[in-house]
């Protein structure tokens, strides 16, 4: 008789890379939900569109340069359907398939795949439309318009919030609209309520900590409230936190393992340094919104804010980080 | 100074499929192979060859320096020294005695119905003498630990906090005397001025039999911790009773502290006042692949095919049979290894428990440098140890890491993480 031989610890927990991307995708439902009432099917099919293309792409890059197969591991299917809730419901579909395939392929499979990519995968996809097809990327359908399942869309473009504070002025949308979600934007941006729920979930399946969405936000909310440019500071720190992407940047973007640093200390830096960028690129930026750069900017910051905050070592003072080894 | 030690998990005990089962005698087979190496430390040199007649109790293998005796747990004949299955997986030599059946008992070590009137140093050598080491699994030889002089802190780890195991549990709920009397004999080497007995919440039954115990012994404390793995390491739990860190690279005693088992304090109180070497042992004889699990008291030297039968014998599809629990055991190949003075456990797990995934892969989640009970990131000594760098390795401190097995234990992405950091420490060892 002959028994398995391998090292301890013999028992391992429940937790799996699959479980935890599945936790992503229900926590991502109530934004789903909240993104087709307000924009109709059309964002629906974006997002359907997003996913199969970065499943399939995952699946083919797989293939081809011969590594087992990971499609089940549903990260692909995070990657495609967090790219496609950066999307106006607008966007053609075959920008979100190059997106999703960009994502997937370049952004995370040339670097190794899952865990080993410095990007967020969605972000430098969405980086790249936003070059390419800069005014469909801008463009946003007042809610409740009818868009066309098929064929292409031409809107009238309505300002969202965003657009009102850069000029700079208090936003026409209610407080209330804009935390439902009753508000022009992308896909996935719209309802605050929908990414606190989402938010919620994931802390309490403990499949993200606080650190990062908390210091996030916190630092937004506090520099739009220092840095006011309207005679009320408390609004206009509620509309800068509702409008735009910075609830689902700080909870599903920035919390992304590979790209955020592994230290509680380097959390906490890498959330703080998103929110001063985003505040930063919303004020003096061409576009009205940030959030994307100032991830992917923190993205490749993490490695260095995790050498800043070595953890401490039992029995031992606290060693201060720095670059030499 | 009660604190809480960091990081940790909480693995599912399975503590009842033991507990309430009191130490089944099991008594010696026609033959028995005694390993000349029970310890951390020298092997022992044989004292007896092949033909010689050895008595019960009687020294068999003993060495300078570094090195606890081994004793005979059978009485009969040696008919071979030579290389026999370790626990440890290799082949380590081993005097094979042919038992004769009459338990004729003959020991060196006196007696001692009254042990107040003993020196330190007569209580070490007796320590010394029955051969006593450290029985959660360290293995390490008592004399030696308790030859630090004087301590401020004195503990008695009964915190058993691998999952399965109940042997230190159920040695408490049938003879607590004489683990309290033992404690109190380390006591009088090393003259505390705290005592503490740490024990886990999930043990209610034991922790009744010492409170009703020691309250006719007031110098020494009951420690009630929350159950939480690995509360029993050694640093961890000095931690918690003193609140103070064993420095990096250090011992307990530069903290002040001497930490022993409750199974070791119960040989020493078998050694010093009824004079009996470690000659048995209590065995917790568990898991899904076990048909009967049950604690065993058992000889040293019983093969682990033997305690198992004496369980029931295996069932199920058996996956992996471990000597210790399933977060630091060893996994054995087979069944021929003989029982050392270590092996707290027999852990059979079935293919239901294995957890391990055919392409484990890093996510960067983190959670590993969340539950390091040692401050450490082990996400990139896995990395480092795979990359064979050791000096990134010795950068992140590898060789602080105590293989727990908490962050492989909670790794999403199912990294062998522990047995990479083995591999890295070898690396740092030898220098590369």
């Amino acid at each position: 008789m002959k028994f398995a031989v391998t090292a301890s610890p013999h028992i391992r927990s429940g937790d799996n890379t699959r479980r935890i991307m599945l936790d992503v995708l229900i926590a991502l439902i109530p934004t789903l939900i909240a993104g087709t009432v307000v924009f109709g099917l059309r964002a629906l099919a974006v997002c359907a569109v997003s996913v199969v293309a970065a499943v399939a792409a995952e699946w083919l890059w797989r293939k081809i340069t011969r590594q087992y197969g990971t499609v089940s591991d549903f990260s692909a299917a995070v990657t495609g359907l967090l790219l496609a809730l950066t999307l106006p419901a607008s966007v053609p579909y075959w920008a979100a398939a190059v997106g999703a395939v960009f994502a997937v392929v370049v952004v995370k499979g040339f670097f190794g795949g899952l865990g080993q990519n410095i990007f967020n995968p969605a972000l430098g996809a969405r980086a790249l439309l936003m070059l390419v097809i800069p005014s469909a990327m801008t463009r946003f359908a007042a809610p409740g318009t009818a868009l066309p399942l098929t064929g292409e869309v031409d809107i009238v473009s309505s300002a969202t919030a965003l657009h009102h504070m850069q000029i700079p002025a208090l936003p026409e949308q209610s407080l209330l609209d804009m935390f439902l979600g009753n508000i022009g934007g992308c896909i996935g941006e719209v309802s605050a309520l929908a990414l606190l729920l989402g938010g919620a979930y994931l802390v309490a399946r403990d499949v993200i900590k606080l650190r990062i969405p908390a210091s996030y936000l916190a630092t937004v909310a506090l520099l739009t409230a220092i840095f006011c440019k309207d005679q009320d500071p408390l609004q206009w720190m509620l509309y800068s936190l509702l409008g735009g992407g910075v609830l689902l940047g700080a909870i599903f973007m920035a919390s992304d393992y590979a790209t955020s640093p592994a230290t509680p200390g380097g959390q906490v830096l890498y959330g703080v340094g998103c929110g001063v960028l985003t505040v930063v690129f919303r004020y003096t930026g061409l576009y009205p919104e940030g959030v994307t750069y100032a991830i992917l900017l923190m993205n490749a910051a993490s490695w260095l804010l995790e050498r800043f905050t070595p953890t401490r070592l039992f029995g031992a003072p606290q060693k201060k980080g720095g670059l030499r080894r | 100074m009660r604190s809480k030690f960091w990081g940790g998990v909480h693995p599912a005990g399975r503590k009842e499929l033991s507990a309430d089962t009191p130490p089944t005698p099991v008594s010696a087979p026609a033959q028995v192979a005694v390993p000349l190496q029970q310890h951390v430390g020298k092997p022992c040199d044989p004292l007896v060859s092949v033909g010689d007649k050895v008595k019960r109790g009687q020294k068999i293998g003993d060495g300078k320096g570094m090195c606890a005796p081994v004793h005979a747990p059978v009485s009969g004949t040696v008919i071979a020294v030579e290389p026999r299955p370790h626990p440890n997986g290799t082949l380590c030599p081993a005097v094979v005695i042919e038992n004769d059946g009459k338990d004729t008992f003959e020991s060196a070590l006196k007696p001692h119905a009254d042990t107040s009137s003993l020196s330190a140093d007569e209580l070490i050598e007796c320590i010394r003498e029955a051969g006593i080491v450290g029985m959660g699994g360290a293995t390490f030889p008592t004399d030696i630990k308790a030859s630090i002089g004087k301590v401020e802190t004195l503990i008695a780890n009964a915190c058993e906090c691998e999952p399965y195991i109940t042997a230190d549990d159920v040695l408490i709920c049938t003879d607590a005397d004489r683990a309290i009397r033992g404690l109190l004999i380390l006591g009088q080497i090393l003259n505390p001025r705290r005592t503490v007995i740490a024990i886990e919440d999930n043990k209610a039954k034991a922790i009744a039999i010492l409170k009703e115990k020691l309250r006719s012994v007031p110098q020494v404390e009951l420690a009630v911790l929350p159950t939480r793995y690995p509360q029993g390491a050694e640093k961890q739990l000095i931690q918690v009773i003193t609140g103070r860190q064993v420095p990096s690279g250090g011992l307990p005693r530069d903290v002040g502290c001497a930490v022993f088992n409750i199974a070791t304090c119960a040989s020493v109180e078998r050694a010093v006042v009824e004079g009996e070497p470690v000659l048995r042992r209590i065995v917790t004889v568990t898991g899904p692949g076990v048909k009967e699990p049950r604690n065993l008291l058992v000889p040293i030297g019983l093969t682990f095919g033997e305690a198992v039968e004496a369980a029931g014998g295996l069932t199920g599809d058996v996956w992996k049979v471990l000597s210790g629990g399933p977060m630091m055991g060893r996994a054995q190949g087979d069944l021929f290894a003989s029982i050392t003075k270590g092996v707290n456990a027999i852990v059979v797990l079935t293919q239901a428990e294995n957890g391990e995934a055919e392409h484990p892969a890093c996510i960067r989640c983190g959670k590993c440098v969340a539950v390091c009970p040692m401050g450490l990131q082990p996400l990139y000594l896995y990395r480092f140890s795979k990359a064979g760098d050791s000096g990134t390795l010795r950068y992140y401190n590898v060789m602080d890491c105590i293989e727990c097995g908490c962050c492989a234990y909670t790794c999403p992405g199912k990294l062998p993480i522990v047995a990479a950091i083995r591999e890295g420490k070898q690396l740092v060892r030898e220098g590369k």
